[in-house]
C-alpha cells in the first residue's frame, strides 16, 4: 500500500498490502472458477455414466485460442504502456484488445455454426452436445462483461484517469482479461481431452 | 452471471480509488433508510426482511402441521385465506387441503427458512452489522456492493413472494428441487411457473449472497484496525469470515446446477432427464442423469447448512464468554475447529445420497468423512461447556438463547452420527428422523443464535434495551416448545414415517402415532404463538425501550466503544487501536472483571502477565512512531 496517500494518521492500519477492490476482484474470479469447476466435474461425472455421444470439435477453436492468447498480449501491452504513461499507446492497445475479444466471440459463434452443420445441437440431443454449448456460452458471456470493462477503461484513459499513478483500474481489467484467457485455454484443453 | 460482472465493473469505475466515500455522504430519507450504503442500516434491512420471512415461513409450517396433526379436520374456515387450495365438498361443505398445495407448503417453508431467514436474515444481519464494528472499520470494503447485495436479496424476495400467489401454485418439489419432478410441469403443477420463479429468485439470491460474501472477506482481511491481528479477532468475526469463504466457494456451484436445470426445463436439453414416461407417454429427453443434479445440489447443500450454523456458533461464543465473565475456553481450538468444519464441509455432501444406489465403497468413504466432522463439532461443544463451567453466569435473554443453542447442537448433532452411517441411513433416510435431526441441529440452533444475537446487540442497533422479562418468557416457551415439536419426530421417524407425505391415515401401522402427531402440531402452534411476544418486544423496545447504556453487557469488543447511536463512520473521532484479545474477562489482579480490547497493557499493570509487560515496550514504540507521523502531516 502506498502510504503517502493516507490523510488520517490514526488509520495506517491496512495491515495487508492489498487494494480492497483488487482483492474483491480476485474473490469474484474465485466464484467464476467454482462455476466452471462445477460444470466440468459435472461433465466428467456424466461422461463416466456412459451413453455419451462423441463428435469432432470444430477446427476453428484452435484459431480462436490463438486470437485470445494474442489479446492477452495486447492487454499486457496496454498495461505496460499505462505504466510508462504512454496514453496514446494505451488507447491503441486497449482498442486492439477489444477488437480481438470481439473477433474471438465471432469465432466462437462460427464454431457453433460449424457444430450445427455437423448436427451437434444445444437442445434435443445427448448431454455431451449440450455441455459444449453451455461451457462456451457461459465463457462467452463472461467475455462480454470483460469487453464492457475494457470500454470503461478506455473511457477512463480518454479522461486521463489511467496513468502510472492510477493503475488499479487497468490492472484489474488486465487480471480479469488474462483470467478469461486462461479459463478458455483450460476449457479447450479439457474438451480436447474429454470430448 | 454477466450481470454480476457488469455491476462489479461499474462499481470500480464509479469509485475509482477514492478512500473515504462515506464522508461525502449526505443523508435524507432515501439515502438513510432505503438506498443506504451504511453497513449498520443494511444489517437492519436484512434483519427486518428476515423477520418478515420468518413469519411467512412459520405460518406455512402451521398450515401443514394442521393437516398432519388433524387429518380429519374441516379446513373450510381457511378458505378465505387459501382460496382454491381448500377444496370444499359441495354436499357436506367439508373442506380439505389440496394435496399438491401441501407439497408446495413444505417446499416453500424449507426454502424460506434455509435461505431467506437463516442465510440472509442471520449472516446478512450480523455479518453486515458486526464486521466493521468489531474489527474497527468505518464501513465495509465497498458500501455500494453492500447496498447491491441487499437489493438483490430484496428482488429475490419479491419474486419468491409473488410465486406464492400464482395460479398454478409455488414450487412444490421440495427445497432440494430434485429433477425430474422439478423439471416437468406435467408431473406436478408447482413445477410450472412456480418453479421458474423459484429459480429466478434463487439466481438473484446467489448474486446477493456472493456480493455480500466477497465484501465480508475483503473487509475482514483488509480493513482491520491497528493491532487487530487475526489472533485477536473476536470469534464472531472468525465465524462470519469462514461463512463467507464457504459461501464464495459453494454458491457458484448451486448456480451451475440451477443453470443446467433451467436449460432442461425451458430449452429442451437433457442434463438431468432420461427415459421418462408421463401418463404412458414417453418424453423425448435421453441421456440425462438426475443423480448429477443431486451431486451438484448437495455440493452446495451441505456447506449451506454450515453457512447457516457457523454465524450462530460465532455469536454464541461471544455471548457465552461475555455472560460467563470468563475467557472463552480454547480460543485457538475454536478457530481450529471452525477451520476444520469449513474444509470438511466440502467433502461430505454424498451423505445425503447414500440410498441413490451409489457405489458402496464410495458410500463408506463419505461415511468416514462425515463422522470425522463430528470431531470439530464436539470440540466446540466441549469448549462452550467448559466456558460455562464455574463461570459467573449472567442469565440475560441472549445468554439463555445461546445455552439453548448449545443444547440443540448436542441433541441434533448426536442424531447426525446415526444418519452418517450409510447402513443405518437405509432405514432412516427420508423419514421424520432426518426432519428431527436437521430441525434441531440447524433450524432451531441457528434460530436461537439469531435470537441471541438480536437480544444481545439490540442496544447497539437501536440504542434501547429490550425488555428482559418478556425475553425470558419468550425463551422458555420457545425452548420447551422446540423440544416438544421435534423430539417426538425421532420416534415417528424410526417407526418409518416418510417425510413429505400428505396424510398417513391410509396406513394401519401408523395409526398408533396419530396422537403423537396431534401433540406435535399443538406444540408447534404454541411455539409459533410465543414468537409474537418477541415481535411485540422488538418493535415496542425500538421506540419505547429503556435507553441503553454504552456497554450494557460489560463486553470487551470494539462495538461498545462507539457512541450510543453511532453515525455513519462508526466512531466520531479516531478508530480505537487494539492491544489485546477480546476475552480478558475476570483477569486475576484486575479491579474490574472485564478489560476491553482497546485498553493498552500499560494501563493495567496490576493484571498483566510477564510476557504482556514485555509488550508494553512495543506499545510505547508504536506511540512514538504515531506522534512522529502526526507531526509530518
Ligand atoms: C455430527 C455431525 C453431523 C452428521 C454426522 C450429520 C449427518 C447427516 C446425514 C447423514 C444426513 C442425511 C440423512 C438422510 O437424508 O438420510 C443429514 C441430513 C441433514 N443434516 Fe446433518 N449431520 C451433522 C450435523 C449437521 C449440522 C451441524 C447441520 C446444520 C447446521 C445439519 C443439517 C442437516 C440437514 C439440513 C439435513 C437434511 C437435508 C434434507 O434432506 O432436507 N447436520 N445429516
Ligand atoms: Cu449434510
Amino acid at each position: 500500500m502506498d502510504t503517502t496517500n493516507i490523510h488520517i494518521v490514526e488509520e495506517p492500519e491496512k495491515q495487508l498490502a492489498m487494494h480492497p477492490r483488487k482483492f474483491s476482484m480476485w474473490l469474484f474470479i474465485v466464484t467464476v472458477v467454482m462455476i466452471f469447476a462445477a460444470l466440468t466435474s459435472a461433465y466428467i461425472v456424466r461422461q463416466a455414466e456412459g451413453n455419451w455421444r462423441e463428435y469432432e470439435l470444430p477446427l476453428s477453436l484452435w484459431i480462436n485460442s490463438g486470437i485470445i492468447i494474442l489479446s492477452s498480449a495486447t492487454m499486457h501491452w496496454a498495461y505496460l504502456s499505462a505504466k510508462k504513461d504512454n496514453l496514446e499507446m494505451v488507447k491503441v492497445a486497449i482498442s486492439s484488445t477489444t477488437f480481438l475479444g470481439v473477433l474471438f466471440l465471432i469465432g466462437q459463434m462460427w464454431a457453433w455454426n460449424v457444430l450445427v452443420s455437423n448436427e451437434v445441437y444445444f437442445t434435443g440431443g445427448n448431454p455431451s452436445e449440450s455441455f459444449l454449448y453451455v461451457l462456451t456460452g457461459l465463457h462467452g458471456a463472461h467475455l462480454v462483461s470483460a469487453i464492457i470493462y475494457l470500454f470503461i477503461v478506455l473511457f477512463a484513459t480518454f479522461r486521463y484517469q489511467v496513468h502510472s499513478k492510477n493503475l488499479a483500474k487497468i490492472e484489474m481489467c488486465a487480471t480479469y482479461w488474462h483470467f478469461l484467457d486462461i479459463l478458455w485455454l483450460y476449457l479447450f484443453i479439457f474438451l480436447l481431452l474429454n470430448h | 452471471m454477466a450481470t454480476v460482472d457488469i455491476h462489479l465493473n461499474e462499481e470500480t469505475a464509479h469509485h475509482g480509488d477514492g478512500h473515504h466515500e462515506h464522508e461525502h455522504h449526505e443523508t435524507n430519507f432515501w439515502t438513510h433508510y432505503i438506498f443506504t450504503i451504511d453497513h449498520k442500516m443494511i444489517g437492519k434491512q436484512f434483519l427486518i426482511t428476515g423477520i418478515f420471512w420468518a413469519l411467512i415461513g412459520g405460518t406455512l409450517s402451521i398450515l401443514f402441521r394442521l393437516q398432519l396433526g388433524f387429518p380429519d379436520m374441516d379446513m373450510s374456515w381457511l378458505k378465505p385465506i387459501l382460496g382454491k387450495w381448500i377444496e370444499i365438498d359441495t354436499a357436506t361443505g367439508f373442506g380439505t387441503l389440496d394435496p399438491e398445495f401441501y407439497l408446495a407448503l413444505v417446499t416453500m417453508h424449507g426454502t424460506i427458512m434455509v435461505f431467506f431467514v437463516l442465510t440472509a436474515g442471520l449472516s446478512g444481519t450480523f455479518s453486515n452489522y458486526l464486521i466493521p464494528l468489531q474489527i474497527g472499520a468505518r464501513d465495509m470494503a465497498s458500501g455500494f456492493m453492500n447496498m447491491l447485495s441487499y437489493w438483490f436479496f430484496f428482488l429475490s424476495s419479491a419474486v419468491m413472494f409473488v410465486s406464492l400467489f400464482i395460479e398454478t401454485g409455488p414450487a412444490s418439489g421440495g427445497w432440494v428441487i430434485y429433477p425430474p419432478l422439478s423439471a416437468l410441469p406435467k408431473a406436478v403443477n408447482g413445477s410450472g411457473l412456480g418453479m421458474t420463479l423459484w429459480l429466478v429468485s434463487m439466481v438473484f439470491f446467489i448474486v446477493s449472497s456472493l456480493l455480500g460474501s466477497i465484501n465480508y472477506i475483503s473487509t475482514v482481511i483488509n480493513l482491520r484496525t491497528k493491532g487487530m491481528s487475526f489472533s485477536k479477532l473476536p470469534l464472531t468475526i472468525w465465524a462470519f469470515f469462514l461463512t463467507a469463504v464457504i459461501g464464495v466457494l459453494s454458491f457458484p456451484v448451486l448456480f451451475a446446477a440451477a443453470l443446467l436445470l433451467v436449460f432442461d426445463r425451458s430449452f429442451g436439453t437433457s442434463f438431468y432427464l432420461s427415459e421418462i414416461y408421463i401418463d404412458g407417454e414417453a418424453l423425448p429427453n435421453q441421456g440425462g442423469s438426475p443423480i448429477l443434479f443431486q451431486h451438484l445440489f448437495w455440493f452446495l447443500g451441505h456447506p449451506e447448512v454450515y453457512i447457516v450454523l457457523l454465524p450462530a456458533l460465532g455469536i454464541t461464543s461471544e455471548i457465552i464468554a461475555t455472560n460467563s465473565r470468563k475467557p472463552i475456553f480454547g480460543y485457538r481450538a475454536m478457530i481450529g475447529s471452525m477451520l476444520g468444519i469449513t474444509i470438511l464441509s466440502f467433502v461430505v455432501w454424498a451423505h445425503h445420497m447414500f440410498v441413490t444406489g451409489m457405489n458402496p465403497f464410495l458410500g463408506s468413504v463419505f461415511m468416514l468423512l462425515t463422522l470425522i466432522i463430528a470431531v470439530p463439532s464436539a470440540v466446540k461443544v466441549f469448549n462452550y461447556l467448559t466456558t460455562l463451567w464455574r463461570g459467573n453466569l449472567v442469565f440475560t435473554p441472549a445468554m439463555l438463547f445461546s445455552i439453548g443453542l448449545v443444547s440443540f447442537f448436542i441433541s441434533g448433532g448426536l442424531t447426525g452420527l446415526f444418519l452418517g452411517n450409510s447402513a443405518i441411513d437405509i432405514q432412516l433416510h427420508d423419514t421424520y428422523f432426518v426432519v428431527a435431526h436437521f430441525h434441531l441441529v440447524m433450524g432451531s440452533a441457528s434460530f436461537f443464535g439469531l435470537m441471541a444475537g438480536v437480544y444481545h446487540w439490540f442496544p447497539k442497533m437501536f440504542g434501547r434495551m429490550m425488555d428482559a422479562k418478556l425475553g425470558y418468557i419468550h425463551f422458555w416457551l420457545t425452548f420447551v416448545g422446540v423440544y416438544m415439536v421435534f423430539f417426538p419426530m425421532h420416534y415417528i421417524g424410526i417407526a418409518g414415517y416418510p417425510r413429505r407425505y400428505y396424510s398417513f391415515t391410509n396406513f394401519d401401522t401408523f395409526n398408533s402415532f396419530a396422537d403423537l402427531n396431534m401433540f406435535v402440531s399443538i406444540a408447534a402452534i404454541c411455539t409459533m404463538t410465543a414468537q409474537f411476544i418477541f415481535l411485540y418486544n422488538f418493535f415496542y423496545s425500538m421506540y419505547r425501550g429503556k435507553k441503553a447504556p454504552l456497554n450494557p453487557w460489560k463486553s470487551n469488543t470494539l462495538e461498545w466503544t462507539t457512541p450510543r447511536e453511532p453515525g455513519h463512520g462508526n466512531w466520531p473521532g479516531e478508530i480505537p487501536t487494539v492491544y489485546r484479545w477480546p476475552y480478558d474477562y475476570s483477569k486475576p489482579g484486575a479491579d474490574v472483571d472485564f478489560i476491553p480490547q482497546h485498553i493498552p497493557y500499560s494501563e493495567t499493570p496490576e493484571s498483566n502477565l510477564p510476557y504482556e509487560n514485555e509488550l508494553i515496550k512495543l506499545e510505547a514504540e508504536d506511540k512514538e512512531v504515531k506522534v512522529a507521523d502526526g507531526s509530518k502531516h
